[in-house]
């Protein structure tokens, strides 16, 4: 009985994970003692947020048994838009409406990808693929292709708000900004939709098996819809805090990152065949993609090396469990 | 039968429907009565699927009237047929192999409450009721996909019992089992029976759930073959009811003494695998290799093609050395094989027929390096006639055709490049009777032309059906060769099990 915990605690992408994350930490503490410390760690949580809340989207979507690519581009449409319009008309909105617009715009634009998929009954990848694109080329021709550093000041006023700062012992600075929060929401929100509510119990069948969901009468398309207006939702959110976190709305940001965040999303155990995905799994994800592009030259790799090392760990990550298991199916049969 | 007519749950009179042109069901009468089990019988293809589609509300039918508790209905949608009790479940289960199964079972059942939150609890009670009604103890929280199929047959039936099923139409459900299985389901079946709920077997293979039913419907081509009670049929009468025709398996072997050899296997070997393999195949003779699962047959088979790679040994086919490991050499050598699995290494599901057939031959069907599609029609219209497959054109999905005729479509593939020896894996695995029948006869055919035909197979009739002699298989050696004019079905079964 212990032996088969043991094994099936082995062959889960989280343990896995896990066991990467404390081992990088591990080596990266051995070659720079400064490296675990509450600095370190803040920054990398600071780090987390945005690429944090994407996965968590990401993984919504795995779930149901979809694939969306063009979240990065709904979360930089949404962001510059919702400065250009708040500078335009009333650059002294509160922070939260702009992330309401921001939010919103997302919303939309994640409608939109839901009308192909779900009305239209098109490959998500091709649909998504395909709003990457436009999305990104309407928001460059038609809205602006400019950075702009002189933000909405309630949007560098939400940069600063702060839940926590001070100095370490060690005399370096450090803080936990409020934007850590909307992270810790964001999880707990799909915490409860996914499994507190029949939709996310839907999204999980769906995923599943469609054809399976649809005869015992699962409202398929709702749920679907649901799941890509929820990412588009999401999405705006996590432009909106990388705008203000990077106090600057530039439109060329964020576009390329969905690659990472899908990695992230399935080092963390959730499987592109859909019906498969945990949000510690995806958190792990998050956390050891982050390590990686952050903290790679602590210990001595030169940082063109991450994306080397990022996709490694893709193939060990997920190849490891899907070997595991068809040596499993093997054996039995 | 002593039960009244107002035990009558479900009556389906003459129902007809039509796709396009083609008339799927002719005027079918069909009953079901509260607590009885009924057999549906029929071939692929004789319209029970249709029927069953029409009775859970997934296709509407052209003519014909549903009257259910007295109530009549010109359709049914599935949200209405669900709403009356019926429930089915599919060959595949239907279930989700990521959720659990206290999930799988209630699902439906939570749904239909119009919950919106999701009830931990409640899903666990309503499981375990359901679970309760049967007898059957599966652990609630194990994922579906860790469960072995007969446990998967049982989550779907008590999912229909989660949600009120008053029938539950199983379509094909003893094909995965083993007999212990299908015994033990015989009993599941007995105590719902007992509790009021019909049930509906939807087979071509039903002599196994015959002692559980009351009634027995068989139809073929779309109509009415024949109904009554179940004492009164058996296995063989059924089969005569669905083909229409009395099969005979007896006929006399293939007279190939003088003939010439035409493949020799000279110590063929793999490590692991199968070692010391010897034998001859005669021009026009039929040779069937057996063994059971693990004896090294499909090894063999695959090897006599190339696609092992024997370390050891040599094949010649009319004296000429063929290449080991290699299919392409073997094919060129006059070697075709059609595996066992043809919906996963033999046929393109998604393309027609004519693609199918030609696809490893367009060499063939070339003018001045452009395809010519005439002659290409014309061979897929010919082996269509020849092989009596079954389909609109020839340029339907092979997906859409029964799996008889997609195996004949397989067989089109390889006699179209008139092979020397063709080695057949499995021939009529997932065939129905009558086509099982045609297959042997073409297979007979073929060896009348002088084809060296290699069977390879567990289906003992089949094997004694269509070979002259047959390799004994075991652990990976000829165990022994038996004539099959001198054997019979209990000895060569006593053979494999020793």
């Amino acid at each position: 009985m212990k032996m088969f915990f043991l094994k099936s605690l082995a062959t889960k992408n989280e343990t896995l994970v896990a066991v990467v994350i404390i081992a990088f930490c591990i080596l990266a503490t051995f070659s720079d003692p400064l490296f675990l410390s509450v600095t370190t760690l803040t920054d990398l949580l600071r780090a987390s947020v945005v690429i944090g809340i994407l996965a968590v989207a990401a993984m919504m979507v795995l779930i149901s048994g979809g694939i969306d690519v063009s979240f990065t581009a709904i979360a930089v449409f949404a962001m510059y838009s919702t400065t250009v319009l708040t500078l335009g008309f009333m650059p002294d909105m509160p922070w939260y409406c702009i992330f309401a617009i921001s939010i919103g715009i997302g919303a939309f634009l994640g409608a939109i990808n839901g009308f192909f998929v779900v009305i239209c009954g098109l490959p998500t990848l091709i649909v998504t693929l395909g709003t990457l694109s436009v999305f990104r080329g309407f928001l460059l021709t038609f809205i602006g292709s400019q950075r702009i550093s002189a933000l909405p000041p309630e949007m560098r006023g939400f940069s600063r708000m702060m839940i926590a700062r001070g100095t370490t012992e060690a005399g370096s600075f450090y803080a936990i900004p409020w934007a850590v929060a909307a992270l810790v929401i964001v999880v707990l929100l799909t915490l409860f939709i996914l499994h507190k509510t029949m939709l996310g119990r839907s999204i999980f069948a769906i995923g599943g098996s469609l054809e399976s969901a649809r005869r015992i009468g699962i409202n398929v398309r709702g749920a679907q819809f649901f799941v890509y207006c929820y990412v588009g939702a999401l999405s705006g959110l996590a432009g909106i805090i990388h705008g203000a976190m990077g106090r600057m709305a530039d439109p060329f940001s964020l576009v390329g990152l969905e690659l990472s965040v899908i990695a992230a999303v399935v080092l963390g155990g959730a499987r592109l065949i859909g019906g498969y995905g945990t949000l510690t799994g995806t958190l792990l994800g998050v956390s050891l993609i982050v390590l990686v592009e952050n903290s790679l030259i602590v210990v001595g790799i030169p940082s063109t090396w991450q994306f080397v090392t990022i996709g490694l760990l893709i193939l060990l990550g997920t190849g490891l469990p899907a070997w595991q298991a068809k040596r499993a199916a093997a054996k039995s049969a | 039968m002593s039960k009244i007519d107002d035990d009558t749950f479900i009556e389906m009179k003459g129902i007809g429907k039509k796709y396009g042109g083609v008339t799927a069901l002719d005027n079918v009468d069909f009953r079901v009565k509260t607590g009885e089990a009924i057999s549906l019988a029929g071939e692929n293809g004789s319209g029970k699927s249709t029927l069953i589609k029409i009775l859970v509300g997934v296709e509407q039918p052209t003519f014909g009237q549903i009257v259910i508790d007295g109530k009549s209905y010109s359709q049914l949608s599935p949200r209405l047929a669900a709403a009356n009790g019926i429930s089915v479940i599919f060959q595949d289960f239907s279930l989700f192999s990521n959720l659990t199964v206290a999930e799988n079972i209630a699902f439906a059942a939570q749904l239909s409450e119009k919950k919106r939150l999701f009830d931990r609890a409640a899903t666990l009670s309503i499981a375990q009721k359901a679970l309760d009604r049967i007898g059957v103890n599966i652990n609630l929280n194990s994922r579906v996909e860790t469960l072995p199929v007969a446990h998967k047959q049982l989550v779907a039936i008590c999912r229909g019992l989660a949600s009120n099923a008053r029938l539950i139409i199983m379509d094909e459900p003893t094909t995965a089992l083993t007999g212990r299985e299908v015994k033990a389901l015989l009993s599941i079946i007995r105590k719902l029976k007992d509790s009021g709920i019909a049930v509906v077997f939807v087979s071509h293979k039903l002599a196994e759930v015959l002692e559980v039913c009351e009634e027995v419907f068989v139809l073929r081509n779309g109509k009415n073959a024949a109904n009554g009670p179940a004492r009164d049929f058996d296995a063989a009468s059924l089969t005569k009811h669905m083909t229409g025709r009395d099969i005979s398996e007896a006929k006399p072997p293939l007279n190939i003494d003088k003939a010439k050899n035409l493949l020799v296997v000279d110590q063929l070997g793999k490590e692991g695998a199968f070692s010391d393999i010897n034998f001859k195949l005669k021009e026009g003779e039929v040779l069937g290799i057996s063994g059971v699962l693990g004896s090294g047959r499909t090894s063999l088979a695959k090897a006599l093609f190339g696609l092992v790679a024997p370390e050891k040994g040599r094949i010649t086919l009319s004296g000429n050395n063929v290449p080991l490991g290699n299919p392409i050499a073997a094919t060129q050598a006059g070697i075709g094989y059609v595996p066992e699995d043809r919906l996963t290494e033999g046929l393109f599901l998604t393309q027609s027929i004519i693609r199918n057939v030609s696809v490893s031959r367009f060499d063939d069907h070339q003018s001045g390096g452009f395809l010519n599609l005439t002659s290409l029609f014309d061979e897929a219209r010919g082996w269509i006639e020849k092989l009596r497959i079954k389909a609109a054109d020839c340029e339907a999905e092979v997906k859409s055709l029964s799996g008889g005729n997609q195996q004949r479509v397989a067989l089109a593939r390889w006699l179209s490049r008139a092979p020397k020896v063709l080695v057949l894996n499995g021939p009529s695995v997932g065939v129905d009777v009558g086509s099982k029948a045609d297959i042997h006869a073409i297979i007979r055919e073929l060896a009348e032309s002088g084809m060296g035909i290699i069977v390879i197979s567990d289906d003992l009739p089949e094997l004694l059906a269509t070979c002259g002699q047959i390799l004994m298989m075991k652990d990976g050696r000829i165990d022994s060769i038996v004539r099959a004019e001198e054997t019979n079905e209990i000895e060569l079964a006593a053979k494999l099990a020793s």
